[in-house]
């Protein structure tokens, strides 16, 4: 009996595939929510951050450095086991949810501010002598030049986002497309042919996001 | 008509607009000439509201420019600007860039929007640029798009703040042709400008800034062949 006596057997592993399309939703849905809130929150935390009140800019700030500068793993490690400990008990999929949507937000906040800062005032102040009022002139001139910048840095943020969510299986979560895969793993040890198959779940799910945002950024930005 | 009042203006401790007083008539054309930094363009700034003033008064047409309550966004209809850095808006294209605010700010409807606009971008020499973006026009297009942009809004003003002095020398032409327009169809007009010979041939009448001050204010005439100021001189004999 050599090392390599490991025979394959894809058959039973496809069977599984139903299953692990299920699993796939969920991590889709968890990807898509944590992207969601993590915008609204990056978009409060890059407006904090340029805050004069140094309580919010200096909340910003260290939401941004531990999100940026600790291990993902960590982040949703704190939401599930450290809220625990202090009384706080969290679903799984919220918990995971949580981790990532701290991350995902720490991560835009950045690519926000980076994008205010990327339309020069000078437009504001054309808009506004057009009579345009301050509202329309963000939103009609601010707004969209500021969409180009943040739109690849957010469709990467979706990708890592995507990835992000396998670590649920480290707080229990076993209904997205890794918790279900290591759920068939531990019942029938087909260890490389189920996680061969969620590997190319993921690419799949990450190559769509990428595509589908070439494709709306060629719609959008023609200039 | 524009009536400006002894209006101070400061950035910090610094001064830029010490007590001017000038008044711009109906279908009159104004130049200010002088050197960078002596205030001229943060005039323009103050006459739409762009900038705060510290002391004085700006009305145009009776309405105080700088009295809590007076709608700026009213009063800008009809003052047009075209700044120095032209601010094309890049994300729409040249058309879009006219119709904006007569849509936006005049609730025009796009058909009627997009008349004015054509008009007015044939006006300056740009009816055939409809569809391109701001990117794709060279300067002094880009340039001329921002006054048929400013004209759009049918304004009784127009403010011009150095639009020739970003332009490569060959595009200089082109833009003062379309302001040579303007004045010749009895607009009125405040230029902020270097180009003196330009100045010397549309203006009714040219004002000489330094440090804040309109030091002499004549006709074209006056200031370029009998200048009365040493500085009016000093500026001219370093310009001319």
């Amino acid at each position: 009996m050599g090392v390599f006596n490991y025979t394959f057997h894809w058959r039973p592993a496809f069977q599984a595939l139903p299953a692990m399309l299920e699993g796939a939703l969920v991590t889709i849905q968890l990807a898509v929510l944590s992207m969601l809130f993590g915008i609204a929150i990056g978009v409060v935390l890059s407006l904090m951050r340029g805050s004069k009140n140094r309580l919010l800019s200096g909340f910003a700030v260290t939401w941004v450095e531990i999100a940026r500068n600790t291990p993902a793993l960590f982040q949703i490690y704190i939401a599930y086991f450290g809220l625990g400990q202090i009384g706080i008990r969290l679903d799984s999929f919220i918990a995971l949810l949580i981790g990532i949507t701290f991350n995902n937000a720490g991560y835009l906040a950045e690519t926000f501010r980076g994008g205010m800062r990327a339309v020069p005032p000078t437009q504001t102040r054309a808009a506004r002598s057009l009579g345009l009022s301050a509202v329309d002139a963000y939103r009609l001139i601010v707004l969209p030049q500021m969409f180009r910048v943040v739109f690849h840095p957010m469709t990467n943020q979706m990708v890592w986002a995507i990835l992000m969510t396998s670590l649920g299986v480290v707080v229990g979560l076993n209904t997205d497309l890794t918790g279900v895969t290591q759920e068939l793993n531990v019942k029938t040890f087909r260890t490389f042919e189920y996680f061969a198959i969620a590997a190319v779940m993921y690419y799949l799910i990450a190559k769509f996001v990428t595509l589908g945002a070439r494709a709306i950024a060629w719609r959008l930005f023609r200039y | 008509m524009i009536e400006i009042e002894r209006v101070k203006k400061s950035f910090g401790s610094l001064t830029v607009l010490d007590e001017v007083s000038l008044s711009v008539n109906t279908g009159e054309v104004v130049s200010i000439i002088g050197g960078s930094g002596s205030g001229k363009s943060t005039l323009l700034m103050c006459i739409n509201g762009l900038e705060p003033i510290q002391g004085g008064r700006i009305a145009v047409d009776g309405i105080e420019v700088h009295a809590a309550g007076t709608d700026l966004n009213k009063l800008r209809r009809n003052i047009g600007i075209v700044f120095q850095q032209w601010n094309a808006f890049p994300h729409l294209t040249v058309l879009e860039n006219v119709t904006l605010a007569p849509r936006k700010v005049l609730k025009m409807s796009r058909a009627e929007a997009e008349a004015i606009a054509v008009q007015q971008l044939e006006h300056v020499g740009l009816g055939d640029k409809l569809k391109a973006f701001p990117g794709k026009l060279s300067g002094g297009q880009q340039q001329r798009m921002a006054i048929a942009r400013a004209l759009a809004m049918s304004p009784k003003y127009m403010l011009f703040d150095e639009v020739t002095s970003a332009l490569d020398p060959q595009l200089v032409g082109e833009v003062l042709d379309t302001m040579r327009l303007l004045a010749g169809e009895g607009m009125t007009m405040i230029l902020v400008t270097h180009e003196m010979g330009f100045a010397r041939e549309v203006s009714d009448r040219v004002a000489f800034f330094k440090s804040g001050k309109i030091h002499e204010i004549g006709s074209p005439q006056q200031i370029f062949e009998s200048p009365q100021m040493p500085e009016t001189r000093a500026f001219l004999n370093s310009v001319l």
